[in-house]
């Protein structure tokens, strides 16, 4: 039995010890009739088994190379985050309750709100949502929540697709209604924006760089906002916020975002991490843990989970949110990449990346017949590129002959933009890597030619 | 325990003092001693209209969280700013320093107690 | 112990982890009003800094790799080590989530197949028809689990408002049924268990507002609730559905399966019965299983198997309540599962409900002498107990870190008094277990003769009791610049 320690003549002993004959008859309290007629057929593996079958899995996803960003990018993980945060202190402690046995935990939490409290410039931070999406809600209802009786969100379309889906999901039956405002071919509506905040209107949400990678100053937005006495949320990339104006200098209330950039390899999905932060006049509608610094009886400086009177396990039903844990492990990853990384990496990281998608947007308009940018505004580590073929034909193409993913194709998620190819490149992506996306879109295009040609001879 | 005998008292434990057409109100020395350090005290603003048996703020310690029932109908006309720095006040002093919000009245809660009442009340309560 | 931004010296760096600087800077390319003004205030450290921190914060923690947890309704048992080999390999770790919806699955196999035989397998292990492995966390599945509930009520044209809670449930469930947007009624227990007089006395006022109950079995006082087929049958009869919490699902593995019992929508918590680790509060996995009927309204998309053997997921779904996660759930947690699933095959699963509960009463019993036992009768994989002659169940568990062992959970459920919630875990010994009940005994004796020492305790960690109210009033969230 694996992970069971007992002898049989402990078992035996213990069942003495209860009272009681057999293992079953410590389950007289389940009803015969409910007792499983069948359960999981399949016997357990010896470790050495369950190591092979996962190595095959593994090998059997292709490696490919990869322009897809989306949100979520491919940046190097310093091999210090895995050796760190994988300590087993870490990994298998629980929630910090016992503030003395847990002071490990508490002091990195209390250090990573700090890292994303000035990576913002908020006053703020909570230590971690589930991820970007589930942040972005919990903003939203922050601002319904402090408007009192206000329920509408003026939402940017260029927020993560994705992402407005969740919204969609989770808003379903609470009194929020979404405003969208839609985007003019990739940048934000500015003006649209300004004018959809009204007296009814509780907060307004966008992205920065946006699902286009349009880099842009929300500043007057959110002065519209206060004006009306609504909130301001941005949703950010942590790593460019490096180089890119931030929430704090924009105005904005709260910010939000996906941590994965930080130190998380992206793992099919996940775990991922939601960031938060946000002024201080907010923190008591700030869903999610949070960690303060305080002293022992001692003296001593010492950390403890505070504010708690915000959560479900006090308030229940009336809790700022139904969340009762952090992603924790994601977090302490994200603290500790910052930490290597420090002020002037970061910055390494975010201005590679962004040169390089530069390099790769000159490379595929010079270098593509018909390819053009889709517009002109400043963009960066991501760019949306305007192709002569469909976007999505192309990305399948390309990773079936040169197992090479170009990039998004925007028109899953957007009317008219099937030729549209969204191109992230991180600091990975260097010039010899561009080079070889040029001839993968170079191939496909002609291939794509050929079989046009061939389908209207018929 | 003494609660003072010219104020009245609600069952959440609140406290009301009337005056002419203006009433205070906080919460009792019950209420403070069950919630123990108090840390945060989430009061209605000034001109916010509070109804008799309405929730209209909370009332936040260490471990627990409570809400605040206004005792009264009517428009808040002053609120207990010293709370927003020092709500331990509450702690000290809840009958006096401690008080909450003030209000013109329109209507009482026809639900209050005596103090003789509440104390019996708290009696109950309490064990 | 400083902070890292206390050892930060301006201008040390470790290099070569980022690229070297560009030439061209974003200066280059970005209007200068869309530009940080000035560097983040991060640490600057070298790389055995960094190290040396981490390292020191680490043994400043208690785990389960190095102390006996009993943190009640955490299971906190011992994660395998195979399971962090299984979830490091590259060949998932570099797999961008997306690809697998660009080319219908194609490059993905291999997590397709973890993702479809965990979904197989949690069916197989709780009876029901279909999974969802989105949701990210325990709470975030019962938002999931609410959510379907509300979409098949409206589906049917209802306007279904209340959902029935028992008064000892977890906090999450009222609050994620308020996320749903229903109106919780609490339902008072009766000798432990919920009473099925009080669901009755629920129908007859409420009625057909009443959208569900959700319960959690074995309850959070660690007893198995025996009026579980009556309850199902009157909820039922409304056509209410009823939702099971999975957070005490080691308890019952291979003894019950909640499908066959009759329950609409579960939960499971797999960083607590399926062994992956806590992380110190996180990343978990809480997937959602439902009956037939509701498959409709699962999460998108969803993951089907093709004729040929292949994998791809499925989107067109348009009773779907939507997306709860940005893809297909946590999978370096769902794959810590899968592993530990493989490795233990449906009998070792049997054996973890069997050993989890053997545990819990030896511990239960030995301890009748030392803590007041409110419900004296055989528990399940936990069990609760007051702190007895007066003393506090938070001086208990502080005696308890002092010599070593993790306090269990505390103050929960709030009916019981001064309350202490050991769950042992299958994972432990004998001789464990009887350590810790040796250690009870001693705090209690010696706390009965010197209260005031056990109320200065714990001496020898890192600190001692912490001032909790000068952290909330004072607010020191992060470090000043």
């Amino acid at each position: 039995m694996p992970y069971i320690p007992h002898t049989e003549a402990e078992r035996d002993a213990m069942l003495k010890t209860v009272g009681v004959a057999s293992l079953d008859d410590l389950f007289v309290d389940i009803a015969q009739d409910l007792r499983p007629k069948s359960f999981l057929a399949s016997a357990g593996l010896p470790e050495q088994e369950v190591r092979t079958l996962c190595e095959e899995l593994a090998a059997r996803n292709t490696r490919v190379l990869s322009f897809l960003g989306a949100g979520f990018y491919d940046h190097y993980i310093p091999a210090a985050v895995d050796a760190l945060a994988g300590q087993s202190a870490f990994v298998t402690a629980y929630t910090p309750y016992q503030a003395e046995c847990s002071q490990g935990t508490l002091q990195a939490i209390y250090e990573f709100q700090t890292a994303i409290a000035r990576l913002t410039e908020l006053d703020c931070a909570n230590a971690s949502l589930y991820d970007g999406g589930t942040a972005l809600f919990e903003a939203c209802t922050m601002c319904v929540r402090s408007a009192k009786k206000r329920t509408k969100i003026v939402l940017d379309e260029g927020i993560n697709p994705i992402w407005r889906r969740m919204l969609a999901t989770y808003a379903r039956n609470l009194p929020v209604d979404f405003v969208l405002v839609p985007l003019k071919n990739g940048v934000s509506d500015k003006e649209a924006l300004k004018a959809a905040i009204d007296d009814e209107t509780a907060g307004v949400a966008v992205q920065n760089p946006n699902f286009f990678g349009v880099v842009d100053d929300y500043s007057d937005v959110f002065a519209a906002a206060r004006d009306k006495k609504a909130l301001s949320v941005i949703s950010v990339n942590p790593v460019l916020l490096s180089v890119l104006k931030t929430p704090g200098a924009m105005g904005a209330d709260i910010a939000v975002g996906e941590g994965q950039p930080l130190g998380q390899p992206l793992d099919f999905g996940g775990p991922y991490l939601g960031l938060m932060a946000c002024k201080k006049a907010l923190v008591r509608q700030m869903p999610g843990r949070l960690v303060g610094r305080t002293h022992d009886t001692e003296g001593r400086t010492g950390y403890v989970l505070t504010l708690q009177a915000r959560e479900q396990h006090i308030r229940r039903s009336k809790a700022t949110s139904n969340i009762c844990s952090n992603q924790n492990l994601c977090a302490l990853r994200a603290l500790v990449y910052l930490s290597l990384m420090g002020p002037q990496g970061l910055r390494d990281v975010a201005e590679n990346s962004i040169a390089n998608a530069h390099l790769a947007a000159r490379e595929i308009v010079n270098g593509i017949e018909g390819a053009s940018l889709l517009n002109d505004a400043p963009f960066g580590n991501e760019v949306a590129i305007r192709l002569p073929v469909p976007a999505d034909v192309l990305v399948q193409r390309c990773l079936v002959r040169h197992k090479c993913v170009p990039g998004y194709p925007a028109g899953r998620d957007f009317e008219g933009m099937e030729n549209v190819l969204i191109v992230a490149c991180t600091e990975k992506n260097t010039e010899g890597q561009v080079g070889i996306l040029l001839d993968a879109i170079r191939d496909v295009i002609a291939w794509i030619g050929q079989d046009e040609l061939c389908q209207a001879r018929g | 325990m003494s609660n003072p005998a010219d104020l009245k008292y609600s069952k959440s434990h609140e406290w009301v003092r009337v005056e002419g057409d203006e009433a205070t109100v906080g919460i009792t020395a019950f209420a403070q001693d069950s919630l123990g350090d108090i840390t945060y005290v989430e009061a209605p603003a000034v001109d916010d209209t509070v109804s008799a048996e309405g929730e209209c703020g909370s009332i936040e310690s260490v471990k627990a969280a409570s809400d605040l029932v206004s005792p009264v109908s009517g428009t808040v006309v002053a609120v207990n700013e010293a709370l927003e720095s020092a709500p331990e006040v509450i702690n000290k002093d809840p009958y006096g320093e401690g008080w909450i919000f003030r209000v013109k009245v329109s209507e009482l809660s026809g639900d209050l107690m005596d103090a003789a009442a509440y104390d019996a009340f708290c009696e109950q309560e309490g064990h | 112990m400083e902070t890292i931004y206390s050892k930060s010296v301006p201008g040390r760096r470790t290099t070569g982890l980022a690229p070297d600087p560009v030439k061209e800077g974003a200066a280059a390319f970005l209007p200068e009003g869309c530009l940080r003004k000035g560097l983040p205030g991060l640490p600057e450290c070298s790389e055995l800094d960094v190290v040396r921190h981490f390292t020191q914060l680490a043994s400043k923690n208690f785990s389960v790799d190095g102390n006996f947890y009993p943190l009640g309704s955490c299971t906190m048992k011992y994660d395998p080590k195979i399971n962090e080999v299984a979830a490091g390999l590259t060949g998932f770790t570099s797999l961008h989530p997306m690809l697998a919806q660009l080319a219908n699955g194609q490059g993905c196999q291999g997590a397709m197949h973890v993702l479809y035989t965990l979904e197989r397998s949690l069916c197989a292990i709780t009876g029901m028809e279909a999974f969802t492995l989105q949701p990210m966390a325990g709470a975030n599945g019962e938002f999931t689990g609410v959510a379907i509930i509300a979409a098949y009520h409206k589906s049917l044209g209802r306007d279904r408002r209340i959902m029935l809670i028992p008064d000892a449930a977890h906090g999450t469930n009222p609050a994620s049924a308020a996320m749903a947007g229903f109106t919780v009624v609490e339902l008072p227990s009766k000798d432990g268990m919920i009473d099925p007089e009080a669901i009755r006395a629920a129908i007859e006022k409420y009625g057909d507002s009443i959208a569900g109950l959700m319960m959690t079995c074995p309850n959070t006082l660690g007893l198995m609730e025996v009026h579980v087929k009556e309850i199902v049958e009157l909820l039922h009869g409304i056509d209410a559905l009823v939702y099971y919490d999975g957070a005490n699902m080691n308890a019952i593995l291979g003894k019950m399966r909640v499908g066959d019992a009759g329950f609409d929508v579960v939960h499971l918590n797999l960083h607590k019965t399926f062994a992956t680790p806590h992380g110190g509060g996180g990343p978990g996995a809480g997937p959602v299983g439902v009956c037939e009927r509701l498959i409709p309204f699962l999460p998108s998309p969803r993951i089907t198997r093709k004729a040929d053997g292949s994998y791809e997921f499925l989107t067109d779904a348009p009773q779907s309540i939507g997306k709860i996660g940005p893809f297909y759930g946590s999978f370096g947690v769902l794959l810590r599962a899968m592993a530990y699933i493989w490795r233990l095959g449906g009998e070792g699963l049997e054996r973890v409900a069997e050993y989890a509960v053997l545990n819990a009463n030896y511990m239960r019993v030995k301890l009748k002498d030392v803590l007041d036992i409110p419900y004296d009768r055989l528990c399940m994989h936990e069990f609760v107990a007051s702190a007895p002659h007066g003393l506090r169940a938070l001086d208990l568990a502080k005696g308890l870190l002092e010599r070593g062992f993790h306090a269990p959970t505390i103050y929960f459920p709030l009916l019981v008094h001064e309350c202490l919630m050991p769950e042992p875990t299958e994972t432990e010994s004998k001789q464990t277990l009887d350590a810790f009940c040796d250690a009870l005994a001693d705090i209690v004796a010696k706390g009965r003769e010197h209260p005031e020492e056990l109320a200065a305790a714990p001496h020898g960690l890192p600190v001692t009791r912490m001032d909790e109210t000068e952290a909330a009033r004072g607010m020191h969230l992060t470090e000043d610049m």
